[in-house]
């Protein structure tokens, strides 16, 4: 997980993290012993529909600011390290 | 067991690029070729607090091909999450429908046959890469950029057939103005879903699904070449895996496409950022008065309306723009429709293809083209003369059709005496050749109206000189 998330941890808080990511799922796996079954799932609480928008442009961000984040760049595109090589 | 003891089974995504001006999400321009990441802002690069907000226009776009191809349009949308991680994709997810697609069900006559379509739902593009030895290059224009996949049922059987439905599929979505229909730049996408099974066999075959082919013809391709490979590993012994393979062009082949092989869970979910969507039967009602009348349905009017004959209806309903120019030309001309469809096919269309045909419809509006039709029914001017006048008003952009004629001495003659006595010149001109003729070497006749029509620079209307002729060659 911590690789997927691009985050560097110590062996020490590996396992720091591995404990409490359990505390977590082991509550959240609590909500399983309720019977919902006939109960439709609820994906959002507010009975409105999608507020939506006219087919207009506006302006994007200056490259250099959309890149302000990027550890690494070619011109204006982002370089990321060789995809297929695995993880 | 042979070759011949199987039948394909194939069903067919299609990604349509819609012809928006802003992303699905965002305001970000959609037009292509702009370097990269020069269209993007927070919604569409995936930065924490950014909120998309859906575009109306593509909704409509979406109820429109559904309403055109006989969906049934969902009242209750929902957006999901579709999760992987690739770079072309900053949020880590693609906003997409999953359960509850706006268009259900549908179907296209394809070349005789039923062609099912299982749904037709919104999402948004991911971004390209472009990969070196050293890395990839991520250009995030394009993410966000607003998606219809159009998923049919297995309801193909052979290359052709998927040929021909991607083709219908196409004309519907260039007819409707919702894409621009460009498979060479990726707005008009496809990937095949193959299988292959004992003939008549109920259950279905392992598929594979072939991504990366960017024409028409090399959708024809990839799939023979899926359907003869697959049909070898089962002849020989073999089970076929599922699994993505890119058609390489130019080989002609199919590959696995290695590295990508396990099986994706996608973990859908419905996206916390988007409302539900509810399509009021409203709104429903108003993109149904805007549909156009599609090209099937425009050819059999044609037919009967017009009395046209099926090839130059099909010719005359490929493009909008000439099928709604064809039906304003009748109402102005209101004469023999297969004579104004042979001119639309032959000396209009050469010029529309050539400037485009919405610049040459104003140039030229359909009563001129009316004058130019009437003008040689009543045998004013020859074809050959039409052709020069029409030619002479696409370049103008304006003028007057009969003045054009009467400037130009494009007239044909009609007046007897004056062709008699051009065929009588002729005649006495030419004594071997009547003799011969009148010894029975009738093809000479033509060699006869050819001299006179000379003599007259093409101006004596060639039936009257055709019957001059005869009489004073059988007298």
């Amino acid at each position: 997980m911590a690789s997927l998330a691009r985050l560097e941890l110590s062996a020490d808080e590996v396992d720091r993290y591995r404990e409490q990511l359990s505390q977590i799922l082991d509550y959240v796996a609590d909500l399983d012993a309720i019977d919902t079954s006939g109960v439709e799932p609820l994906s959002h609480a507010v009975p409105i529909s999608a507020p939506m928008r006219d087919d207009s442009t506006r302006p994007s961000l200056p490259p250099d600011e959309a890149l302000a984040n990027a550890p690494a760049r070619d011109e204006t595109a982002f370089r990321v390290p060789p995809i297929l090589a695995g993880e | 067991m042979t070759r011949a003891d199987f039948e394909a089974v194939i069903g067919l995504e299609v990604h349509a690029q819609l012809l928006t001006a802003s992303k699905l999400f965002c305001g970000c321009s959609t037009t292509f070729g702009a370097p990269p990441n020069h269209h993007t802002c927070p919604v569409c690069l995936g930065l924490p607090g950014a909120l998309p907000v859906l575009s109306r226009r593509a909704v409509e776009f979406a109820i429109r091909l559904g309403l055109a191809v006989g969906c049934t349009i969902r009242k209750k949308n929902r957006f999901a999450r579709k999760n992987y991680f690739y770079p072309d994709l900053p949020k880590g997810y693609q906003i997409s429908q999953y359960e509850e697609p706006i268009c259900e069900g549908g179907r296209l006559d394809v070349a005789g046959k039923v062609v099912r379509l299982r749904r037709i739902h919104m999402e948004e593009d991911a971004g390209k890469c472009v990969h070196d030895a050293a890395g990839s290059s991520v250009d995030l224009n394009r993410a966000g950029v607003p998606l219809l996949e159009i998923v049919s049922e297995p309801d193909l059987s052979t290359p052709e057939e998927a040929g021909v439905y991607l083709r219908a599929l196409r004309d519907i979505v260039v007819y409707l103005g919702v894409c621009d229909g460009n498979m060479e730049e990726g707005s008009f996408r496809c990937d095949a879903n193959v299988s292959v099974r004992r003939a008549g066999a109920r259950e279905l075959g392992t598929r594979a699904e072939i991504k990366n082919v960017n024409s028409f013809r090399f959708v024809e391709k990839a799939i023979a070449y899926e359907i003869a490979r697959q049909v070898d590993v089962v002849l020989s012994g073999g089970s076929v895996v599922q699994e993505t393979r890119l058609f390489d062009s130019d080989r002609g082949i199919t590959q696995s496409m290695r590295g990508k092989e396990e099986a994706h869970d996608y973990r859908y979910f419905p996206d916390p950022d988007l409302l539900p969507l509810d399509i009021a039967d409203a709104s429903i009602d108003d993109v149904r008065r805007t549909l156009p009348e599609l090209p099937a349905a425009r050819r059999s009017r044609f037919l009967v309306e017009y009395g046209i004959s099926e090839a130059d209806a099909v010719v005359l309903t490929a493009d909008r723009v000439v099928a709604e120019f064809f039906d304003v030309v009748m109402r102005a001309y209101a004469g023999d429709g297969r004579r104004a469809a042979g001119f639309l096919r032959t000396d209009w269309l050469r010029v529309a293809n050539d400037r485009g045909a919405a610049d040459v419809v104003a140039r030229v509006p359909a009563a001129k083209i009316a004058q130019l039709l009437q003008m040689v029914d009543a045998g004013t001017i020859s074809i050959a003369a039409r052709r020069e006048v029409f030619a002479l008003l696409v370049d103008a952009g304006e003028g007057d059709p009969e003045a054009i004629v009467r400037e130009r001495g494009l007239a044909q003659t009609s007046d007897a005496g004056a062709i008699e006595a051009a065929v009588d010149a002729v005649l006495s001109a030419n004594p071997n050749e009547v003799a011969a003729y009148r010894a029975g070497k009738e093809k000479l006749l033509s060699f006869f109206v050819g001299q006179v029509m000379k003599a007259t620079r093409g101006k004596a209307n060639p039936a009257i000189v055709n019957d001059l002729v005869l009489k004073r060659l059988r007298s």
